[in-house]
């Protein structure tokens, strides 16, 4: 090779410790303070005012108590203006009257209100949300590696999937520690998080395949290195251009996409790393070598190439 | 030398043209409109158009055009606030006659709509409307079901003089035969009322008993039929609201989706909606005092307790004249200055109506309004809404003469008589709803996420551009053409499938932007170390192209998986964004292989090159 090569694995024990620090404050969060779950999860009712000029909280949040909604929650939602309340569900709801009531309350002040949206979910369609939710994950991770063992080997397939689940942790861990909403759409984001970080992973892999074929003798460390070598600017293009596109997602998206962009700029960067460190490491703990590709037919290389 | 045989090339080229073409209507943009519907589902005259355009004119709104068609109305015009502004002066001036909603009417001029092209259809977050979400309760579906075994049953047994006491378990009916003999003539007549029932002798006091049940076949017929009928009914409802591209679905198991895009006030969708508004006659118990058994607490044999709207106790029969699934046409009127609802009855109601007046002249007769009320209870920690079903005398009338099938009740306001007179026509629900998920988006919301939407795209789409020619050069150029082509091909196929576009279907686009250039990424990149090996820039070509797809589709497949899932189990927003990222996905590989291919063929495969730039 003309470049010299950098030995990203000899850092390995090292990446492995941060992974392990990252994963245990994640679960540890997770466990103890749990998610910051929205309203899609939790059932409840949301309206989005827009006020004529910035509105003072405190005071709004006392009115809301005075007229009979002491558990509201009040927020600010994109500028200064825009303004969120949550209702958290409670017996009799009655959720065609709450968003008169509501509106009624804020426009006694002198501060002209616009109602912008609102939003109701039933409790009972929260906890649906969260079994087919993880039911989702559970199908993409066992279809991935359903076809990662057909076009690969089991061993890869562990690697991607132990990478893919070290990426989902982390992300979901950064929404708990920080206790950001966690809502439909951040869920939607993971999952395409499954797919960014896999997509990684895959072109690494399919690297360390060809490269064991071209070099027999050569030692699994090598190879593995070698092939993130000869794919990490890719891996750093790739990810740079898409987390351009996610930070001008996340800026100017507005307030409904936050969350979604934000997941997602986390996956793609955990994802990047965990491509070079977890999914390679895992496969190197697993001893994989030639022989394990051995099996497999070596494929024409044109197959249905243009 | 790299050549494309020419069938390739010309496949690339009516590709684009194709994708061109199908995105075009796009292009033009969309008019912030109104359109009005008639409540009486009529069309406008052109008469009655001509005064609403003399109307506007008179106000000054600055509307840009007015057009009837079909059954509608559209006015369009150039600004959202104008929009605004002028939707709500046509809900003044139409008063109760009709339904204003806002809406988008596209642009694309004639000669493109001709041929039946569409621009993508706006979700409900981008274009501003009301999202419900029903639950049919499907035990009570089956519960009336069993009602109405029960009711036959003991017909029928009445009938052959059969002694027998009829009880409901969960979802048995268990009957006890006070004579062991009748045991096999019970159990031939319930085979005559249904012989799919599953019918069981079991040991009881004096006689066995027997115990009916609904196979799980005729469970799930009628949980389909309900959730069928309840949609079909639901559709009607939505088209006597008269507003533009409604849409009813079901989801899932027990799930019904409403939208109604430019709707703004959730409250009277709902309440037609959800409604489940019907009416009863009965006779009134004349010869038993209602407040003696308000005091016991039990009525008379053959009769029922009910209330009027001043909470006093009325005594009524038991035995229905007319139910509401008789009433084929019901309309609001005036009676006597009071609101009223003027009601037609099918052939079986007027027959039972006609003879039930000939008989009692001179003698009260009572409407019955039965309507579904929500209660949501907490138990175990648990929010359980169930439905309750609630009746209300709200007319008591001497039956003064003789009639049959047309007729007028009073005794309602005038919101009631127009509700009920909506709900009389559009049919009853088979089984009670009630809401689980509602959505409100304002149509300043919209417009904002449609402008935020595309405007993150669009500086999205910069700068990976500007990324691409700064790192790649000719290469770049020749990257960002295949990203324009796929924009515009995702674009063309979300206008065929007409799937409608959210705000994180636009997310999915921006997204894509970034990942589709991943491809080419991956071709260049290799292309580039064949170079640094040492081998000609054609052969490098060649090579980088070839050894790449491999990964590429490895890679693509793979995140086209998870793109699955997530269309499958997402449901509104979610499938959104899986239907353009799965789009996404398929069209760049599509312009990162094949079409980026071409045009690098014409630009370097007919030349010797000496030095690749790249």
């Amino acid at each position: 090779m003309i470049v010299k090569e950098f030995n990203f694995l000899s850092k390995r024990y090292f990446a492995l410790a941060i992974s392990a620090i990252l994963l245990l404050t994640s679960l540890v969060s997770l466990t103890f303070k749990g998610l910051n779950p929205g309203i899609d999860f939790t059932g409840g009712f949301s309206v989005e005012v827009a006020f004529q000029e910035p509105p003072v909280i405190n005071e709004i949040r006392d009115a809301l108590a005075s007229g009979g909604f002491p558990e509201a929650i009040v927020q600010s939602f994109g500028s200064s203006k825009d303004i969120n309340i949550r209702i958290m569900p409670r017996e009799n709801i009655d959720n065609k009257a709450i968003g008169k009531q509501i509106e009624a309350i804020l426009n006694n002040s002198a501060n002209a209100v616009e109602l912008r949206g609102s939003e109701f979910v039933s409790p009972q369609v929260g906890d649906e949300l969260t079994e087919q939710g993880g039911l989702a994950m559970l199908y993409a991770l066992m279809m991935i590696m359903i076809y990662i063992i057909f076009r690969f080997q089991w061993k890869f397939a562990i690697g991607a999937v132990v990478a893919l689940i070290h990426d989902v942790i982390i992300t979901m861990g950064v929404f708990s520690v920080f206790q950001i909403s966690f809502d439909l759409a951040v869920l939607a984001a993971i999952l395409a998080v499954v797919g960014y970080s896999l997509n990684d992973t895959i072109v690494v892999f399919d690297r360390i395949r060809e490269n064991f074929r071209l070099r027999r003798k050569e030692q699994t460390l090598d190879i593995i290195n070698t092939s993130i070598n000869q794919t990490i600017s890719r891996t750093i293009i790739t990810s740079g251009t898409t987390l351009l596109v996610l930070f001008t997602l996340y800026i100017i998206g507005g307030k409904s996409l936050e969350g979604f962009s934000l997941a997602l700029i986390i996956g793609v960067v955990i994802g990047t790393y965990s491509s070079i460190y977890v999914a390679t490491t895992s496969v190197l703990f697993l001893d994989v070598s030639a022989t394990d590709l051995m099996l497999i037919k070596k494929e024409k290389v044109d197959d249905g190439m243009p | 030398m790299n050549q494309y045989p020419l069938w390739k090339n010309i496949m690339v080229i009516v590709v684009i043209i194709l994708g061109v073409w199908f995105a075009l209507p796009n292009f033009y943009g969309e008019d912030p409109a109104v359109v009005i519907a008639k409540e009486n589902g009529l069309a406008f005259s052109q008469l009655e158009t001509s005064d609403i355009e003399e109307y506007l004119q008179e106000i000054n709104s600055g509307y840009k055009s007015i057009k009837r068609q079909e059954k509608q109305i559209l006015i369009r015009y150039d600004q959202v606030e104008e929009q605004l502004s002028g939707s709500d002066s046509m809900r003044a001036y139409m008063g109760r006659s009709a339904t204003v909603a806002l809406t988008f009417a596209p642009r694309t001029p004639n000669w493109i709509s001709r041929f039946g092209l569409k621009p993508m259809s706006l979700g409900l977050d981008l274009r501003g409307g009301v999202h419900f979400k029903f639950k049919v309760d499907l035990d009570a579906a089956i519960e009336q079901r069993l009602n109405q075994y029960i009711a036959d049953i003991n017909k029928a047994l009445i009938d052959k003089r059969i002694r027998r006491n009829i009880k409901k378990q969960g979802n048995v009916i268990s009957i006890e035969l006070s004579d062991p003999e009748d045991l096999s003539r019970a159990r031939s007549l319930i085979r005559e009322i249904d012989p799919l029932l599953v019918i069981e002798t079991v040991p009881g006091i004096t006689s066995p008993g027997l115990q009916v049940e609904m196979t799980q076949d005729q469970l799930k017929q009628r949980r389909d039929f309900a959730i069928q009928q309840n949609i079909l009914t639901m559709r009607n409802r939505v088209n006597e609201l008269g507003v533009a591209e409604p849409i009813v679905q079901r989801q899932g198991f027990d799930r019904i989706v409403v939208q109604l895009p430019g709707v703004q006030d959730p409250t009277q969708a709902e309440r037609i909606l959800g409604a489940t508004a019907t009416l009863e006659f009965r006779m009134v118990c004349e010869n038993e005092s209602a407040f003696a058994a308000e005091a016991k607490g039990r009525a008379p044999i053959g009769c029922e307790l009910f209330v009027d709207r001043a909470g006093n106790p009325v005594l009524l029969k038991k035995k229905t004249i007319v139910s509401g699934n008789q009433l084929i046409d019901a309309s609001q009127t005036f009676s006597e200055g009071r609101p009223a609802v003027s009601i037609r009855l099918d052939n079986k109601g007027s027959k039972s109506m006609l003879e039930t007046t000939k008989r009692n002249l001179n003698k009260p007769m009572a409407v019955l309004f039965i309507q579904q009320r929500q209660e949501t209870k907490e138990r175990n920690g648990q929010f359980v809404t169930s439905s309750v079903l609630e009746k209300e005398v709200i007319n008591i009338a001497t039956i003064r003469g003789v009639f049959s099938s047309q007729f007028q009740i009073t005794g309602v306001s005038v919101v009631e008589a127009r509700d009920l007179s909506i709900l009389l026509r559009a049919g009853a629900l088979a089984a009670p709803i009630f809401k689980v998920e509602e959505r409100t988006i304002g149509p300043s919301l919209g417009q904002d996420n449609i402008n935020r939407g595309f405007q993150a795209i669009l500086i999205g789409l910069a700068m990976v551009v500007l990324f691409m020619i700064f790192y790649y050069k000719g290469f770049g150029l020749i990257a960002n053409f295949g990203l324009l082509i796929n924009l515009t091909l995702v674009m063309a196929l979300l206008s065929l499938l007409q799937a409608s576009l959210t705000l994180p279907g636009i997310a999915g686009i921006v997204l894509t932007v970034g990942m589709a250039v991943d491809a080419n990424v991956l071709i260049f990149e290799r292309i580039k170390e064949e170079i640094r090996i040492g081998n000609s820039p054609q052969a490098s070509i060649t090579a980088g192209y070839q050894k790449a797809f491999g990964t590429i589709a490895d890679a693509n497949i793979t995140t086209l998986i998870a793109a699955l899932v997530l269309f499958t189990f997402g449901t509104g927003p979610i499938k959104g964004f899986a239907i353009t990222l799965t789009l996404g996905i398929i069209t760049s590989m599509f312009t990162a292989i094949i079409a980026s291919r071409a045009i690098v063929n014409i630009v370097y495969g007919q030349r010797t090159i000496n030095k690749l730039r790249i």
